[in-house]
């Protein structure tokens, strides 16, 4: 198992994920001789999960089941412990797509944070590409060093535990990308540019708030950064849902053809006996949504 | 511009055959470099010949001719000199008369060979009510008239992210409207990286299929599923990927699915009648039959009819030859894509098209393995939550999500930061979910407790076997 690379049986060693139903699902190191409890029961590690197929469901002590699954990315973001705020998979996907993140791209990253984006960023840039992710919490970089090493990507990735506004990323000139998230990214500019190929290069800063976004884009503007852009985005998830929706009645019909109620409906539809309810399948949005992340501001550095 | 580029500098500079992509403003145009052919972009006529041997990157400048110059470095003469400003517009009428030139006059200036910059300084010093604007009001007009009468075009690498949003501007007809984020999600969601295996099947004019290969960096295998006769690539092509890409790319056309998961799938070696090898050997025969008959026939033979006689026998076994070794070609594709999908473990599939999805998806899920994403995109959603659906009973996926993405963009300015007007209204929607090992019978059940579960087994057992 790797995170930038499939496999298909489960080993001692490997981090899988266990899903256990909708919307739930839990990491877990195997190990020989271990055990996990789940709330359908037990799952041992040395019986049920070594040797077995990722995608196969296991059964618990309890007799309830679960899939054991491949880990990917976006299963570590929404699975993976919280440090930070972290970012998610739609706006990850967007920042992918505009920085040209492709295998062989080299790029820089700070803050490191909880590690979501560096993941999907290894992912993409692999084999032969490098990230180099700077971080200046000491336990945090200490702790996404760890967790690189666990999931087997650590030949692609070099943290630094440093500021990156003082100190910038520690390698100069040989960055395909930049990406910033952090508290006062306008003041990272500089090391930015510096990071950046003299051929040119893509830069983007994620901020929570418009003033932050505000200095940015000026400071990317005096750098002479281009094609400054920025946007944001937001995913609209659809509850695929079944609904019955009762007919009215009104009143017994005064001719003899058939029900009038029933003809004024136009999709077809699966009644029930009496014609009282119509059955649709649709989909409707949840009650509430993420109404905001962040701004993404994208930009180009031109060659020198 | 001064040598810039130390290393990989091959790289960073514009040849004669390369796919690029060219930029004025927000709109894009993919073309291959050629030499000495005429290009439209942005109603100019222009050659690209003068583009070669500089970096990507670099700003042109449309000479009369057509031919492209080499803008000079950035000059910060771009706040044009207005030292009047007014305070607001209460006293500003609107007449359409404010402009003193007419237009017959600018084609004058534009036929006197005047850059755009000149034209721009021209509107504003004929302009009566420049001066009364506000500042804000004034860069706006500056904006505006540049964008008019200055034609900068920049020459670019082609990428996923300049192509998705060429083809979304120009002609989203042709990408079922995929919007480049919606793009974006199938990419990630899909969890395309270097060494793979994926299937995709679209009809995006070879866009999707394009972004798939950058992705997979030439590394593992993409098999594209086609409809109808051959598949489409011209998006792909404009991508100008590396020759040894394409050795990854496989392709295996719709129609033969079913014969290959029954297994009655048949890559036998034949002729290109699909006739077995002994007819050939019969035809061969039976020209070199003909081509003796005329000569015992003929008493009275002219010389260069009988030239042209044998010169068209020539021909006509040149191309039976040709025939023969494209069939024999066209076999071995379809073999080696037969085989890669064979083993039923592929690692992901990604649907977009203006087929109906749901039985794509049925169909094509077969070759996945099991703990895999799959991705469909449709430009409507009704018949995604038929998908949706239609999976949950028939089990084999589970974290199914039905999704759209909204997306908007800010124009930032000191002072004048808000949302850009304009918004895109859809971009299409989104089933994502991942296959696991097989069918389970009682997938829906998973969240409800043990014993209430052990006691519809029950029931359902019950039922089963009185069905």
């Amino acid at each position: 198992m790797s995170f930038v690379e499939y496999s298909e049986i489960i080993q001692e060693g490997d981090v899988v994920i266990i899903f256990l139903g909708h919307e739930s699902m839990m990491p877990v190191m195997v190990q020989s001789g271990a055990q996990t409890q789940t709330r359908y029961g037990v799952i041992r590690h040395s019986g049920d999960l070594i040797g077995q197929r990722f995608g196969s469901k296991v059964t618990c002590s309890k007799g309830g089941w679960v899939y054991v699954l491949h880990p990917t990315p976006e299963l570590w973001t929404v699975n993976l412990p919280h440090r930070t705020q972290i970012l998610y998979t739609t706006d990850i996907a967007n920042i992918t797509l505009m920085l040209e993140l492709k295998p062989g791209s080299v790029v820089c990253e700070s803050g490191t944070g909880s590690g979501s984006l560096s993941h999907s960023i290894l992912r993409t840039i692999a084999p032969t590409g490098h990230l180099h992710t700077v971080e200046f919490h000491a336990q945090r970089a200490e702790k996404a060093i760890q967790e690189f090493k666990e999931h087997k990507v650590s030949h692609l990735v070099t943290v630094r535990n440093q500021d990156v506004c003082k100190d910038g990323f520690g390698i100069t000139g040989i960055a395909d990308a930049v990406f910033l998230d952090i508290p006062s990214p306008w003041e990272a500019i500089t090391h930015a540019k510096s990071a950046i190929k003299r051929k040119g290069g893509r830069i983007c800063s994620f901020s929570p708030c418009i003033e932050q976004v505000q200095r940015t884009c000026e400071a990317l503007l005096d750098h002479g950064f281009e094609e400054i852009c920025t946007l944001e985005v937001l995913l609209r998830v659809q509850d695929v849902r079944t609904v019955t929706l009762p007919l009215p009645d009104f009143g017994p019909e005064e001719d003899s053809s058939s029900s009038q109620v029933a003809s004024d409906l136009s999709q077809d539809e699966v009644q029930n006996s009496g014609n009282t309810s119509v059955i649709c399948r649709t989909a409707t949005p949840p009650r509430e949504m993420a109404g905001h992340t962040g701004y993404l501001t994208f930009a180009t550095k031109p060659c020198d | 511009m001064a040598e810039c580029v130390k290393d990989s500098d091959a790289e960073g500079r514009i040849s004669y055959g390369d796919y690029v992509v060219l930029k004025r403003g927000d709109i894009f145009k993919s073309v291959q470099i050629e030499n000495k052919k005429k290009v439209i972009f942005e109603k100019q006529w222009f050659f690209l010949d003068n583009a070669v041997g500089q970096l990507y990157g670099a700003v042109f400048e449309i000479e009369a001719g057509g031919s492209l110059k080499l803008k000079a470095a950035k000059h910060s003469g771009d706040s044009l000199d207005s030292k009047e400003a007014g305070q607001d517009n209460r006293h500003i009428m609107d007449d359409g008369r404010s402009q003193k030139l007419s237009r017959d006059d600018i084609e004058t200036l534009k036929e006197q060979g005047l850059k755009g910059q000149e034209i721009v300084q021209q509107l504003i010093d004929n302009s009566t009510t420049f001066k009364d604007k506000t500042e804000f009001a004034q860069e706006k007009y500056i904006k505006k008239k540049k964008k008019k009468y200055e034609s900068n075009i920049k020459i670019l690498k082609p990428s996923t992210r300049l192509l998705a949003m060429m083809y979304h501007g120009r002609e989203p007809g042709k990408i079922c409207h995929l919007r480049y984020d919606t793009l974006a999600q199938i990419l990630t969601l899909g969890n395309i990286h270097a060494g793979s295996k994926i299937l995709v099947f679209e009809t995006c004019a070879g866009l999707v299929l394009g972004s798939v290969m950058e992705r997979m960096g030439g590394y593992g295998s993409v098999i594209q599923m086609y409809p109808g006769g051959g598949p489409t690539r011209a998006g792909m092509e404009s991508f100008g990927f590396p020759s040894h890409f394409h050795k990854t790319l496989h392709e295996f056309p719709l129609c033969k699915v079913n014969a290959l998961l029954a297994g009655t799938l048949d890559l036998s070696e034949k002729d290109g009648d699909g006739n077995g090898r002994s007819e050939s050997s019969q035809k061969t025969s039976g020209v070199s039959e003909k081509s003796s008959e005329p000569q015992s026939m003929e008493v009275s033979v002219d010389p260069q009819e009988e030239m042209r006689r044998a010169e068209r026998e020539r021909l006509r076994e040149q191309r039976a030859q040709e025939k023969k070794l494209k069939m024999e070609e066209k076999r071995k594709k379809l073999a080696s894509a037969a085989a890669l999908l064979e083993g039923r473990n592929a690692d992901g599939l990604v649907i977009a098209s203006r087929f109906h999805p749901c039985p794509v998806l049925m169909g094509l899920l077969k070759f996945v393995a099991p703990s895999r994403p799959f991705i469909v995109y449709c430009q409507y959603r009704e018949p995604l939550i038929e998908c949706y659906t239609k999976l949950r009973e028939q089990g084999g996926a589970i974290s199914l999500r039905l999704t759209d993405s909204w997306l908007r963009h800010y124009q930032v300015l000191p002072n004048r930061t808000h949302p850009v007007l304009l918004m895109s209204g859809g971009g299409g929607y989104l089933l994502s979910g991942t296959t696991v090992a097989a069918k389970a019978r009682n997938q829906h059940k998973a969240e409800e407790p043990v014993t209430k579960r052990l006691k519809l087994d029950k029931i359902s057992s019950s039922c089963d076997s009185s069905a």
